[in-house]
């Protein structure tokens, strides 16, 4: 009996235990459809990213061409060494083999051993890269005896025209901190990743980029790869067609020789930028893979500054060239005719202050012809007295001085053309009558960039359109429009500017280019950097050429040509070149002569 | 009469072997072949190092059962007390000059066998708690005094298994013994007041546990905690089961156990990559065929002579040694239990598991094959 109670007692607690096993069993199955039913989604992703590294792959960056299409920024081909240290046999033979093949130093084998030990053994650790030709070849023939080391192919940013381009193409280079911050991109963390820097390289660097392309792999847990899961090739960037010509871009900078200075060219009827040089120039290679400290250096505090843009970023008292401004104002508002003169004596009081012509005898009676022709300038400031500076002001504004221009170029400087409002507000003080009559020749306030001398020249005898300057080709350029200077007006200042060089005893002779068949005007303007002091004259410094190179003139010459029919337009600036028609004028008719010999259109 | 002496006499070997329950058993080996299979696909699609030793150890596993299968029920009601106290010396033995491995004392090296004694325990304290209640009157088993005895039994090696440290082992000895007293017919309201006594000294046991215990019971609760650390296994685990869906990634397809991510995929984490590679389904498979198994250890219960009340009592506790084998390691892999090292046994790659729950079921089967007989002591 007591067994039996026993029994019912084991037999209704057993199923009791039982039941709660099964309970158990369908908490694990419901355990199991949550995670592996209701939440495979989430956890299929968690699988994924465990297993899935995905790289970025470096698009290749878009071209630049010339305006015939030859090519000035390139992609070549790079090869670099990796070794993969588990895949080494003896490190310390290895790296004895090839140090004397790529030429290895003892720093570069401290840093190649110090990244292997920081480094998982299947991560691939780079020994050298640009390697050229030679090391490549070798390497490849010696590859059986060394394993463990590899070449990957890469690609980097190549100009093959070097300094003729570095200006305003610009360079690439490694993305830095700030490039970051400023405009973080997945793509700028790629190891190895360029970066336009400056130029067009840096204003259409989006443009050039491309679109990234992806590689998928599978990894384990310890990051090694395991296979190739999927490979999606990035997207080429888009190329960018200048409307420079590298011929041309070639001529100008060799015309400058061993001078500093700017040359800009333009096609006067539709502002297209045929060259744009700023010398002296340098190597843009050399930024690609990081600049050496010396190289940097050597640029960085050269005087002649190679860095800056000069045709842009350089501003310069136009000297005598702004006297085309000046005369055009003056036939425009009926100041002056051809028949209005003045006696050149040499001198010309205003107040009790003298104001010299650079020719101290005196040039007698002038017309606005011949006094552009001779460079006159008293009759430039009896002009300027009788026009006023706000006049003045208008047509400089009006012919493209004074403006910024749309190139998508960095460090484009405004310049300044004076006048009352301006100097109100930038200087507190009123506008004195001495300011007009060195305003009228040039000097004074008056600042502008190569760049805007070229754009007033185009707009002077490509009869009186008003073009804008561009450096990227387009499909269809806007008309210009006339800016509504009488022809007479225009043919009068041309007239000058032909006589300059044609006529004899014109300021800028030498100006006549080899070809006779070519005729070419233009205008010369010599701007004085600093007064030659009169302790240095007591030394017997006289002449500018006697001064230390930064104190000395700089030098303008601007042409155009044909004269018949102008195509282009060349300013020309030459840093403390001393005077306008003896340095700028040969430098500027040899670029214009080429330019049409090429005739480029 | 003559049926009755039939009864009492032995059955030969074969008539043993026909009596034997070969359903169960073709399940027992379907869990063994799948861990084999799930094995192999843990090398990486190789018979080794786990799968042919698994299978090899299995063939002695059945070997084992065989032999347990053949002893008399008496025979285990007769050796249970020596066969308990030699297994408690053992535990003794390895907690003074035992083994160190994986940071925890646990086997004594014979050369050719590492002995784990607290897995012959899982089966010594069944036999020594039933022999025990078989012979107790329930008004015994009903006063604080009769309790005494089996408390003792179930504690002290709990206590030894504790200090090796093994959590896992020592929970599901208890888990066993307390299945135990209440078949045994102890009332509710003393394992509540037990129950309510544990709650109360928890925070004092909290201070007595390692402090990987410790760490692991914390992570349990919140696997975020340690991401990099020990929340690891249990964050990959269920990345490893989530991702295999309903019918999982293929075998050998496991990215999570394949790519290494998965921790133990071989020992105590073997579900989970099945799971990976099989998906639900594959899990649902392994769960309905341990059920199966379970069921059929309480019919064995229900079936077997009634005068057998040891045999009841050895086979539900056995039963319920091996749920709890099957539970804990799910639950802990799944992550709704903290990880306390229980495999998953036939199916996780591992000695001393597949032969003491092999020789288990051979108890079972022992007093299966004698299901008529009324039971001699």
């Amino acid at each position: 009996m007591k067994t039996n109670n026993k029994l019912r007692i084991l037999y209704k607690r057993s199923l009791i235990i039982f039941s709660v096993n099964i309970f158990l069993f369908f908490v694990l199955l419901g355990r199991l459809y949550y995670l592996q039913i209701f939440s495979q989604e989430k956890y299929t992703l968690l699988a994924d990213n465990n297993r899935i590294s995905e790289r970025l792959l470096v698009p290749p960056r878009g071209s630049i061409y010339d305006r015939n299409g030859v090519e000035l920024a390139q992609n070549n081909q790079n090869f670099e060494a990796l070794i993969t240290a588990e895949q080494v046999h003896n490190l310390d033979k290895l790296l004895t083999q090839i140090t004397p093949i790529l030429k290895l130093s003892k720093e570069d084998i401290a840093r190649i051993k110090k990244d292997i030990a920081h480094h998982r053994r299947f991560v691939p650790i780079k020994i050298k890269d640009n390697l050229n030709w030679e090391e490549v070849s070798t390497l490849m023939l010696n590859s059986p005896n060394l394993p463990g080391l590899f070449i990957n192919e890469g690609i980097t940013r190549y100009y093959p025209y070097s300094k003729y381009t570095a200006h305003p193409l610009g360079y690439v280079g490694t993305v830095s901190q700030q490039d970051l911050e400023k405009n973080p991109a997945p793509l700028l963390e790629v190891p190895g990743f360029k970066i336009g820097k400056s130029g067009f390289e840096k204003t259409y660097d989006l443009n050039l980029r491309g679109h990234q392309g992806t590689i998928k792999y599978e990894v384990n847990a310890y990051g090694r790869i395991m296979r190739e899961l999927e490979k999606r090739e990035g997207l080429k960037g888009k190329d960018l067609d200048l409307t420079i010509d590298i011929r041309l871009q070639k001529i100008a900078l060799d015309a400058f020789g061993d001078e500093a200075g700017a040359a800009v060219v333009m096609d006067v009827h539709n502002g297209e930028i045929l060259a744009f040089v700023s010398a002296p120039s340098f190597d843009p290679n050399l930024f690609i893979n990081g600049i050496s400290y010396k190289n940097w250096n050597e640029l960085l505090y050269d005087e002649k500054t190679p860095l800056t843009n000069k045709a842009i970023s350089g501003l310069y008292s136009p000297g005598s060239t702004f006297k085309i401004a000046v005369a055009l104002a003056a036939l425009e508002e009926g100041i002056i005719t051809t028949s209005t003169t003045s006696h050149c004596t040499g001198k010309m009081k205003l107040g009790s202050h003298y104001f010299h012509c650079w020719r101290h005898s005196g040039h007698g009676k002038q017309n606005v012809i011949d006094a552009i022709k001779n460079s006159c300038d008293i009759f430039f400031y009896e002009t300027a007295l009788k026009l006023g500076i706000e006049k003045i002001s208008k047509m400089a504004h009006r012919l493209g001085l004074g403006e910024l221009y749309d190139l998508n170029l960095e460090n484009q400087k405004q310049g300044t053309i004076p006048n009352k409002a301006w100097k109100r507000s930038a200087l507190k003080s009123s506008w004195q009558q001495g300011e007009t009559v060195i305003a009228g020749i040039g000097q004074g306030y008056v600042l502008v960039n190569p760049l805007q001398l070229t754009v007033m020249l185009s707009r002077v005898v490509n009869g009186g359109f008003e073009v804008y300057p561009t450096s990227i080709k387009q499909d269809n350029p806007p008309k210009p429009k006339p800016l509504k200077i009488s022809k007479t007006s225009l043919d009068i200042v041309k007239q000058g500017m032909f006589d300059v060089v044609n006529a004899p005893g014109g300021t800028a002779s030498r100006a006549k280019p080899k070809s006779k068949n070519i005729i070419i005007g233009g205008k010369t303007g010599t701007t004085q950097v600093r007064r030659i002091s009169l302790k240095e004259r007591q030394k017997g410094i006289l002449k500018d050429e006697d001064l230390p190179w930064k104190y000395r003139n700089h030098a303008w010459f601007m042409a155009y040509g044909p004269h018949k029919d102008p195509k282009y337009a060349v300013a020309v600036i030459v840093e403390h070149g001393r005077s306008g028609s003896g340095v700028a004028a040969p430098i500027a008719s040899k670029i214009l002569e080429e330019t049409i010999k090429l005739n480029i259109r | 009469m003559a049926i009755l002496l039939n009864q009492n006499q032995d059955f030969t070997l074969k008539e043993r072997f026909l009596n034997l329950n070969f359903t169960f058993i073709f399940i027992i080996c379907l869990l063994a072949i799948t861990g084999c299979l799930i094995l192999y696909s843990a090398a990486g699609g190789n018979i080794n190092p786990w799968a042919l030793n698994h299978g090899i150890r299995f063939l002695i596993g059945l070997f084992v059962l065989l032999i347990t299968s053949i002893f008399k029920p008496a025979f285990y009601y007769k050796t249970a007390t020596p066969f308990y106290f030699l297994t408690l010396m053992l535990l003794i033995v390895v907690d003074v000059a035992g083994y160190t491995g994986m940071g925890a004392k646990r086997w004594i090296d014979l050369g050719f066998i590492k002995l784990q004694p607290s897995e012959l325990m899982k089966i010594a304290i069944v036999l020594q708690l039933s022999k025990f209640f078989s012979t107790t009157a329930l008004e015994d088993i009903r006063t604080i005094k009769g309790l005494i005895p089996p408390i003792l039994y179930t504690a002290v090696p709990v206590a030894f298994i504790l200090i090796q440290p093994d959590l896992g082992t020592s929970l599901m000895i208890l888990f066993t013994a307390t299945a135990l007293f209440y078949l045994a017919g102890v009332e509710w309201y003393k394992f509540i007041a037990l129950i309510s006594a544990l709650i109360v000294s928890a925070p004092i046991l909290w201070h007595k546990l390692h402090t990987y215990q410790q760490n692991r019971i914390l992570t349990f609760l919140n696997p975020e905690r340690d991401p990099q650390g020990a929340g690891y296994h249990i964050i990959q685990a269920k990345i490893a089961l989530g991702s295999g869906g309903l019918t999982g990634k293929g075998f050998l397809s496991g990215t999570q156990s394949h790519l290494n991510f998965l921790p133990e995929k071989h020992t105590d984490f073997i579900f989970t990559m099945f799971s990976e590679e099989f998906g639900m389904l594959g899990g649902v498979f392994i769960l309905v065929l341990n059920l199966i198994l379970i069921s059929y250890g309480y019919w064995f219960a229900f079936r077997i002579h009634p005068s057998n009340y040891f045999g009841k009592l050895v086979i539900l506790g056995l039963n319920t040694n091996y749920f709890l084998y099957i539970f804990i390691n799910i639950a802990m892999v799944i992550g709704l239990l903290p990880v306390v090292g229980v495999p998953l046994p036939l199916i996780s790659y591992g000695g001393t598991v597949i032969i003491s729950v092999m020789a288990s079921f051979g108890i079972m089967m022992s007093f299966y094959i004698n299901r008529d007989k009324e039971f001699k002591k």
